[in-house]
């Protein structure tokens, strides 16, 4: 089978007000593939994902998903075409609890994980299905802010910086779930700062710095540029 | 005849009462201007001219069209509300990323012309408007006697507000709509479509300001200058806590009780005592009786 690009970003411009973030980055992602944006603090992962998912400010450039151009779509409508975004601070809701958070967003696509499925996902949810949703632990949260997209349907996962500042055996966890999700076919960008973390899930893997892509490397690749990629992430 | 400290009883429970009526009317107004504040962030100073709309809709529903009290008391906020969506769609919209501060003073600016324009249209004489038959009369309660539209002023209030508040928490709606307060761009992000949302409330928020109206037609003269009483809601709503619904009726109710009894044992002091009351609680607790703190 030919693969197809689900997501291609081409010569994407972003801005905070006055504030150029990105300066024409440019990768794509083949339906099914797992993909990770690494790079160094600010160098522009994060706005990546969030100018994909319309939630910076003026943009140019295009961003073409599973053969739409969406470069001016609203959040939700974009979330409806079947994407979930996982945002860096996880964005679990204080007024909300825990079972309340994992119902919130709405279908966007058939063939969503049930939430018993979830809950044999992430066991710690299911005890703590009843708590406030600030009150779980960081690793429960991100647990949290994982599951609530994978209920929905949503086949393109946005996830932004997923093992940050979480125990090793919980990130050993959300590696094992990377793994069955890209066994069932999703596709994947991960945005990592944890280069460890990333490389051994990403099939490919895209450099950002200054705002735009500099390097990029497959899997197959990884051992003959380890040192290379290493440098350029300050690792 | 039984006298609590020096008044006598019937005195006091009428006084109580007023007081619930009068309370009755805050928790409304006070709910819809906590959704908005909630949700918007807006403080939305043309709130009292949606209370006279209300009103004054009301009554020329009935002068004009002659459309009478119970048909009033769904169209006269419908029509508010659709005015409202318009305001929130036309005008809001485009200041809804900047500091609450332009947002008080577009609806500062929008009260001013609305307050005009029904000025110049229908003069400032106060229009009469009767208690519909099936509520006049009252209820002999042995101790007292019940008007019944103070009876029903006080459970219709008390129903929106239940309604309102069974809506927003308990219900997959209000969860969307908690959300939406907590992280706009978050919930966008998550599929829901916010910027309806922010639309259906604003309207839902005046809608709820408008029913105040027709509800007080039959209670006072029917005028443009309905909309001054306004400011001692804005002061219920810093009691309460800024968006929070269920401290804003509660709140209400409580202060519209405070007031009557104060108008009881201190009538010098009823026009003041909730702003009094105002000032301490912003003295000792900034956020509100039920606001959290940021």
């Amino acid at each position: 089978m030919i693969p197809t690009d689900f997501l291609r970003v081409a010569n994407l411009h972003a801005f905070y007000g006055e504030s150029h973030v990105l300066h024409g980055i440019d990768f794509t992602v083949r339906r099914g593939e797992c993909v990770s944006l690494l790079g160094r603090n600010g160098s522009g992962r994060t706005s990546a994902l969030r100018a994909i998912m319309g939630l910076t400010g003026r943009r140019t450039g295009s961003i073409m998903l599973n053969g739409r151009e969406i470069i001016d779509w609203a959040p939700h409508r974009i979330a409806q075409l079947g994407v979930g975004y996982c945002p860096e601070e996880r964005g679990i809701y204080a007024g909300l609890s825990c079972e309340e958070n994992l119902m919130l967003p709405p279908r966007v696509g058939s063939g969503g994980m049930s939430v018993e499925e979830l809950y044999e996902l992430f066991p710690n949810l299911y005890e703590r299905r009843h708590s406030q949703g600030t009150r779980l632990s960081g690793g429960e949260q991100q647990m949290l802010a994982m599951a609530r997209i994978l209920r929905t349907g949503a086949r393109l996962l946005l996830l932004d910086e997923i093992s940050e500042g979480l125990a090793p055996v919980i990130v050993q966890r959300l590696g094992e779930v990377i793994r069955q999700l890209k066994k069932r076919d999703y596709t994947i960008v991960l945005v990592e700062q944890n280069f460890r973390f990333a490389a051994p899930l990403a099939d490919r893997m895209f450099v950002v710095e200054h705002g735009r892509v500099v390097c990029e490397i497959v899997q197959d690749e990884l051992d003959q540029k380890r040192e290379y990629l290493q440098e350029l992430l300050g690792v | 005849m039984i006298d609590i400290f020096g008044v006598p009883l019937p005195a006091l429970l009428g006084q109580l009462l007023l007081g619930l009526v009068n309370g009755s009317f805050y928790a409304l107004l006070s709910l819809g201007l906590a959704i908005i504040f909630g949700m918007l962030h807006i403080i939305n100073f043309a709130h009292g001219a949606m209370y006279m709309m209300g009103a004054m809709f009301a009554w020329l529903l009935l002068d004009r069209l002659a459309i009478g009290y119970w048909p009033a008391l769904f169209i006269a906020p419908l029509i508010v509300g659709v005015f409202g969506i318009g305001i929130e769609r036309l005008l809001l919209r485009r200041i809804a990323r900047l500091d609450p501060l332009y947002g008080l003073l577009l609806t500062f600016g929008v009260a001013l012309v609305i307050g005009g324009l029904f000025r110049t249209l229908f003069g400032v004489g106060g229009q009469p408007y009767s208690i519909p038959p099936e509520l006049s009369g009252a209820f002999d309660l042995g101790f007292m006697m019940l008007p019944k539209y103070r009876a029903w002023v006080i459970v219709s209030s008390l129903t929106v507000c239940l309604a309102a508040w069974y809506l927003i928490e308990k219900t997959r709606l209000g969860a969307f709509l908690r959300a939406a307060t907590e992280n706009p761009a978050l919930t966008q992000a998550l599929g829901i479509n916010v910027p309806i949302m922010v639309m259906l409330t604003f309207g839902i928020g005046v809608g709820i300001a408008a029913f105040a109206g027709v509800l007080a037609a039959p209670t006072a003269q029917v005028s443009p200058l309905m909309s001054q009483n306004i400011i001692v809601v804005f002061a219920v709503v810093v009691i309460g806590g800024m968006g929070s619904i269920i401290g804003s009726v509660l709140t209400g109710l409580l202060l519209g009780v405070v007031e009557g009894l104060t108008k009881v044992f201190l009538p010098e002091a009823s026009a003041v005592v909730v702003f009094v009351i105002m000032v301490g609680v912003l003295l000792l607790r900034p956020a509100g009786l039920f606001g959290r703190s940021k």
